[in-house]
């Protein structure tokens, strides 16, 4: 292939890298009202009276808008194909608000300042209510978080609103009890992961105007410029054809952006102003009024007989959903089945889950979606079995995950085409230097070098759901403009959809051209999200490429020659993953860090080796520190404590050790030339790989995230059997 | 109050409110390039020179810069190409926010070091947050990028 499988430069790399003014905030026009919002400062209250008498007053403020000023219509902010499976919970100022960081107003000014002095003089009087901040009461705690009569969900998501009950639901497939009954070890423990944040390096942010037509335009920074489109639609009440939505460059998002975050508040001030208006988050408020990663707790059950054959699997989650319901019922799911799935030799597997609201801010989606703490939890306890098995951790996976040609209950009854996970087990077993360094080398009287090992699988968009499309265009002289709905985001998307597309056509990269979103050109995408582009919106590409060369040949090639497609997949082929880190630990401090991390990886063909490889490397270098650092805790009134990068941590250069990648390439028949997806199966195994090395360094096991230096420390003081029996060897 | 300074060898005659901070100064006057990352001088994507020395431009008010010669990435347009030829070819921008703020301070790290380690590198370069890429194909890029430096000279 000359351009699908090649490491090509992104095809905007060069104006990102020379600072061109591209982004949502370069782009802004410059008279935009400058538009904040006043928060909560209380977990749980409902508003008596809010008084903006003083802060009219300011000179240059244009409106403030409080619940007196929305529509009374509940909708969620999810970025999910409708009906959306999340509760529609939220309207954009509400007379209750459930978190710190909740708006309770809109102010817009013609200066920051302005703004700034105003926030200060509204006055707000409450009536306070009891918050609900420990996900373990929430269930029938005697605040009821989400009172309202018109709450509202579109499907049977196991909802009982009334008991703080989000969502709920359980799977099986065979007879758990009965298996376990034949199991001779089995490990039954509960694992805990926190909320994280998304942390790209560009806030939240959108803009929006009046355009001749007197239609709402929306420049926004994210993911899934339809549904913004869409959820717009409904919070504003207006119709959907009176909204325009822009998606200019975008400064990463992670999953961040697939939830509407900033694009309302500009909207309703444009649409009662008839003004330009822009919002910029700052960063604080990325941290607190945003949506982060769910927090779970997931208890496993694993069984296996003497021989090491894993007999049943159980998990039962709770998810903290937070105060609003935005991808609560769905990212429970896949710390089940994307998890359980991969011991597909299993004879029994039960899953059961709840998803319950408390007074903390609403979780969302961030890379992974769920998998990843459902990983954690299921890759500890497989590693902890080996463990009481006295069996080396990796032959105790060879034995028992799925294998190419399995259906698998768990994963939704597909049928797997393409798994190469024991070479990539097997590759990443000679890269780190397995049977070297396991489990353990002591280098010197207080410091131990570990390894760990962990494996995950993901998925490749939401089947039958995401929904993709794509044009192509011949133009005047004999170039093709190809239009997509899909979001780049910083992965690079553009440029492997050109890449296929090049291929597909036989031509030069430089020969295709890529616009960015605009919902009013560009053809309908549900966005970029679920490890769906490649996969998804690529077989779009090269369908609408193939029709288009079928059109050429028969009717010679002109300007405004075109064709589209539209993709939907009935699968959804996971991508795999196997992962190691060597770990350095200070047994005198605790302090742990990772030396290196090996990560082989199968996402089907690389459309794009280098940016495969990027993902990867970003995906891990996020999940060390989810695995070490990176905690969003709240103080016991419920306010967020970490909510700077000077308190919230995420990796820097000094953090991390060797990152080493490779790839174990299978060939995925309903892919675009055999891709599958990259993109969220990378950012699953730091966490139970380095608690494994942790583990194997001092004997400790550590099932709550993040593994701090204190926490280790502490535990190691705790355990003191553990760790003088490693310093004598 | 007024203040006078060049930016990018041009001048600029400017009234300014006194706690205007340098960031939004030069984002004003059309500097796009410089990005905001936090508001706690944790990221680095705010990075430009001031008289020649790296500094976090929201750090720092824009009244310091009177009579002084700032330099953001518009300005170094032929070096920030230099240095992006090596990142892209890595695929190392990814989204591209942190890009302006890295590459200003990996152009005032060629002139302290002709030949930085690897260590050298990390070290100048901490400030420097980046959540895309996982920062391995950035040194890949920054190494190649010196070893090509250090053979021309």
């Amino acid at each position: 292939m000359k351009t699908v499988n090649q490491g090509i430069e992104k095809i905007d790399a060069m104006s990102l890298l020379t600072g061109k003014a591209v982004y949502t905030d370069d782009l802004a026009l410059e008279n935009c009202l400058v538009v904040k919002v006043l928060r909560s400062p209380h977990a749980f209250a409902k508003i008596k009276d809010i008084d903006l008498t003083d802060a009219m007053k300011i000179e240059g403020m244009e409106c403030i808008l409080t619940y007196r000023d929305v529509p009374n219509k509940r909708f969620t902010m999810a970025g999910q194909s409708y009906p959306e499976p999340s509760p529609y919970d939220r309207l954009i100022l509400d007379r209750m608000v459930r978190y710190v960081g909740d708006p309770m107003a809109i102010a817009a000014g013609t200066s920051e300042k302005a703004v700034d002095k105003a926030l200060k003089l509204i006055h707000v009087s409450y009536d306070l209510l009891d918050p609900v901040l420990d996900p373990d009461k929430a269930l029938d705690h005697k605040s009821i978080i989400h009172p309202e009569a018109d709450y509202h969900v579109n499907g049977d998501i196991g909802n009982e609103v009334k008991r703080n009950l989000c969502a709920s639901g359980e799977f099986s497939a065979g007879d758990v009890e009965n298996e376990f009954s034949r199991c001779c070890v089995i490990v039954d423990r509960v694992y805990h992961t926190k909320a994280n944040n998304q942390a790209m390096m560009e806030t939240h942010r959108s803009f929006s105007y009046p355009d001749h037509a007197g239609r709402l335009v929306i420049c926004s920074s994210t993911q899934i410029p339809f549904h913004v489109r869409r959820i717009a639609a409904t919070a504003l009440d207006i119709p959907k054809s009176r909204i325009r939505v822009i998606k200019p460059k975008v400064g990463g998002g992670f999953g961040a952006k697939q939830t509407l975050v900033s694009e309302l508040f500009p909207a309703l001030v444009t649409m009662k102003t008839g003004k330009p208006a822009k919002m910029v988050f700052d960063r604080s408020e990325t941290f607190t009024a945003s949506t982060s990663r769910h927090e779970m707790k997931i208890r496993v059950r694993i069984g296996a007989d003497k021989a090491g054959h894993i007999l049943a699997i159980q998990m039962d989650t709770l998810s903290n959903t937070g105060a609003y319901g935005e991808h609560g019922p769905t990212t429970v799911g896949l710390s089940g089945h994307k998890a359980m799935s991969l011991y597909n030799r299993a004879k029994a597997v039960q899953f059961t889950y709840k998803v319950v609201y408390t007074n903390t801010m609403s979780a969302g989606a961030y890379r992974g979606y769920g998998a990843t703490q459902g990983t954690f939890a299921l890759e500890s306890a497989v590693n902890e079995l080996s463990d009481l098995l006295s069996m080396d951790p990796l032959q105790l996976r060879l034995k028992n995950i799925l294998k190419s040609g399995d259906t698998v209950a768990a994963y939704y009854g597909e049928t797997i085409n393409s798994c190469p996970l024991p070479a990539c087990i097997q590759k990443g077993r000679e890269m780190i230097g397995w049977d070297r360094k396991f489990p353990f080398r002591k280098i010197s009287p207080t410091r131990i070098r570990a390894v760990g090992a962990a494996i995950a699988m993901q998925g490749s968009g939401i089947p039958d759901i995401d929904r993709a499309s794509a044009r192509v265009e011949v133009q005047e002289g004999g170039f093709y403009t190809l239009m997509i709905g899909a979001a780049d985001m910083g992965t690079g998307c553009d440029t492997i959809l050109a890449q296929m597309a090049a291929e597909s056509l036989g031509c030069d990269m430089d020969k295709i051209v890529v616009s960015s979103v605009d919902t009013d050109a560009s053809p309908y995408d549900t966005g970029s999200y679920a490890s769906s582009t490649t996969y998804v919106t690529g077989m779009a590409v090269v369908k609408a490429c193939e029709e288009l060369k079928r059109k050429i040949e028969a009717k010679g090639i002109y300007p405004a020659l075109s064709a589209s497609a539209t993709h939907s997949s009935p699968v959804s082929p996971p991508p795999f993953m196997a992962g190691f880190s060597e770990i350095e630990m200070d047994l005198e401090t605790g302090e742990t860090k990772v030396v290196e991390f090996v990560g082989v990886v199968d996402c089907g063909t690389p459309i794009n080796p280098s940016l495969a490889r990027v993902q990867t490397e970003g995906g891990i270098v996020q999940g060390i520190g989810m695995a070490l650092y990176e905690d969003i805790s709240y103080n016991p009134k419920g306010k967020m404590t970490r909510d700077s990068f000077m308190q919230y941590k995420i990796p820097s250069r000094l953090d991390v050790g060797r990152v080493r990648v490779e790839f174990e390439s299978s060939y995925e028949p309903t892919g675009p030339f055999g891709a599958k997806s990259i993109g969220e199966v990378v950012i699953n195994t730091p966490s139970p790989a380095i608690a494994h090395a942790i583990h194997n360094a001092a004997g400790i096991y550590l099932r709550k995230l993040p593994m701090t230096a204190e926490t280790i420390f502490m535990t190691l003081k705790e355990q003191k059997t553990a760790w003088p029996s490693v310093l004598k060897n | 109050m007024q203040i006078t300074c060049r930016i990018n060898n041009r001048e600029f005659i400017r009234e300014i409110e006194p706690d205007l901070l340098l960031i939004d100064f030069v984002r004003s006057l059309g500097f796009k390039s410089v990005k905001r990352g936090c508001d706690t001088s944790n990221c680095g994507l705010c990075t430009v020179w001031v008289d020649e020395k790296p500094v976090l431009s929201c750090s720092v008010l824009a009244a310091r810069v009177n009579h002084r010669i700032v330099t953001t990435l518009e300005g170094l347009e032929e070096e920030a190409k230099a240095v992006g030829r090596f990142l892209a070819k890595e695929g190392a921008e990814q989204c591209g926010f942190c890009s302006p703020g890295l590459i200003m301070n990996i152009l005032a790290m060629k002139k302290e070091f002709k030949t930085p380690t690897t260590d050298d590198i990390k070290q100048y370069l901490a400030g420097n947050l980046c959540r895309c890429s996982g920062y391995e194909s950035q040194l890949r890029a920054i190494e190649k990028y010196f070893d090509l430096e250090g053979k021309n000279q």
